[in-house]
């Protein structure tokens, strides 16, 4: 007889329900199988209405980020046995709005993610006809940052984006430095006009869960750290030496 | 567009998982070392005061109330200096010959400085 497990997966129709509920599948127990292939037999098995986003099934789309057992996951890298015997509650991302079932509203952080202007700042009038060079090193100073797959997890870890919805947020503070700390960018003063305000890198409290939870290993806390680093030096060079460029 | 849910965050969202609440026993840590300064502040007010204030000082310590309440300042204040020395690698990045100096490395100079200024101040006060 097939092993099997619960899966306790948050429920919420928004036009029926005034409040997300649990509600119980048993599924499979397969050794190869994660949370995510869990989710899609109960959608071609058991009950067709149950919604949640997916794409690759690879950890580079970043888009099956849920609640699993309280911890923020990717479902396409989060094994059913790990959590053997079960259940395995499997909920929304925390701290965003929720649309339905297990799909979240993400519109919050793709305004911030485009305030922090994550794309190449350069001062020249016409874009270059060849391309710009880079040596390994420059490219190693930022490529841990530029891992990030925006699956929002380190928002799920974060209290200070639960609690204060304006905080910018680790992976849009990561990304920003990323684009910093590129040879080939020119805004970095640009950027810190934008995150230098209390909602930006102040508003971190460096809790460090973003980094704990972050799949691809981007350090967002580290990124954050740096930045009111690199902010204090600025704002002591300001002051200290008032003659000087910014 | 259709109704979405908010919940709201708990007033004790810290008493959940263990990472939240060491976070906040870390921020919380800042308070016993501000004890700690106002102590070494009246130390050094009772030692310019003369021999029978630096005594009354020590008496005022030596209650077991304080001994206890110093105790617990003191895990706090070590909890505090090896969390905050252990993130340092986090926040400061340097290279050297193109590869990044590790982590530890960079921890290490805040043990030394700890260490020394530790050893200074038991040279001072046990030589008497």
């Amino acid at each position: 007889m097939t092993e099997t497990i619960t899966l306790e997966v948050a429920r919420y129709c928004p036009d029926r329900d005034s409040a997300p509920s649990l509600q119980s599948y048993q599924v499979p127990l397969r050794e190869e199988w994660v949370v995510l292939d869990a989710l899609n037999y109960i959608k071609d098995q058991l009950d067709g209405s149950l919604t949640f986003r997916w794409s690759c099934r690879m950890g580079i789309c970043g888009s099956c980020g849920m609640m699993v057992n309280g911890e923020p996951k990717l479902t396409c890298a989060t094994f059913l046995t790990h959590y053997r015997p079960g259940p395995i509650r499997v909920e929304p991302l925390r701290y965003f709005p929720v649309v339905r079932d297990l799909v979240v509203d993400i519109t919050d952080f793709l305004a911030k993610l485009r305030d922090v202007k994550p794309w190449l700042v350069r001062e020249d009038a016409k874009p270059p006809e060849r391309e710009f060079l880079q040596t390994p090193e420059q490219l190693d100073t930022y490529k841990q940052y530029s891992m990030c797959i925006n699956c929002l997890l380190c928002y799920a870890a974060c209290p200070v984006y639960g609690l204060d919805s304006l905080f910018k947020g680790p992976a849009a503070l990561a990304l920003a430095q990323r684009y910093n700390l590129d040879s080939r960018d020119q805004g970095k003063e640009e950027r810190m006009d934008i995150l230098s305000q209390h909602d930006g890198i102040w508003g971190c409290t460096f809790v460090g869960e973003c980094t704990r939870v972050c799949p691809k290993n981007v350090d967002p806390a580290g990124a954050i750290q740096r930045y009111k680093l690199d902010a204090a030096t600025e704002w002591f060079k300001s002051v200290l030496m008032p003659w000087g460029n910014r | 567009m259709s109704r979405l849910y908010r919940k709201r965050v708990s007033t004790y969202w810290w008493l959940g998982p263990w990472p939240y609440l060491r976070f906040i026993l870390r921020e919380a840590s800042s308070v016993p070392v501000a004890w700690f300064v106002v102590v070494t502040l009246r130390q050094l007010r009772a030692l310019a005061a003369g021999r029978e204030a630096y005594a009354e000082f020590q008496q005022w310590m030596s209650q077991p109330p304080m001994v206890a309440l110093n105790a617990v300042c003191f895990v706090f204040v070590l909890f505090h200096t090896i969390t905050w020395f252990n993130l340092t690698p986090r926040a400061v990045v340097l290279r050297l010959r193109g590869q990044r100096v590790p982590d530890h490395l960079i921890a290490a100079p805040n043990y030394l400085g700890w260490v020394a200024a530790s050893a200074a101040v038991a040279w001072l006060i046990l030589r008497a």
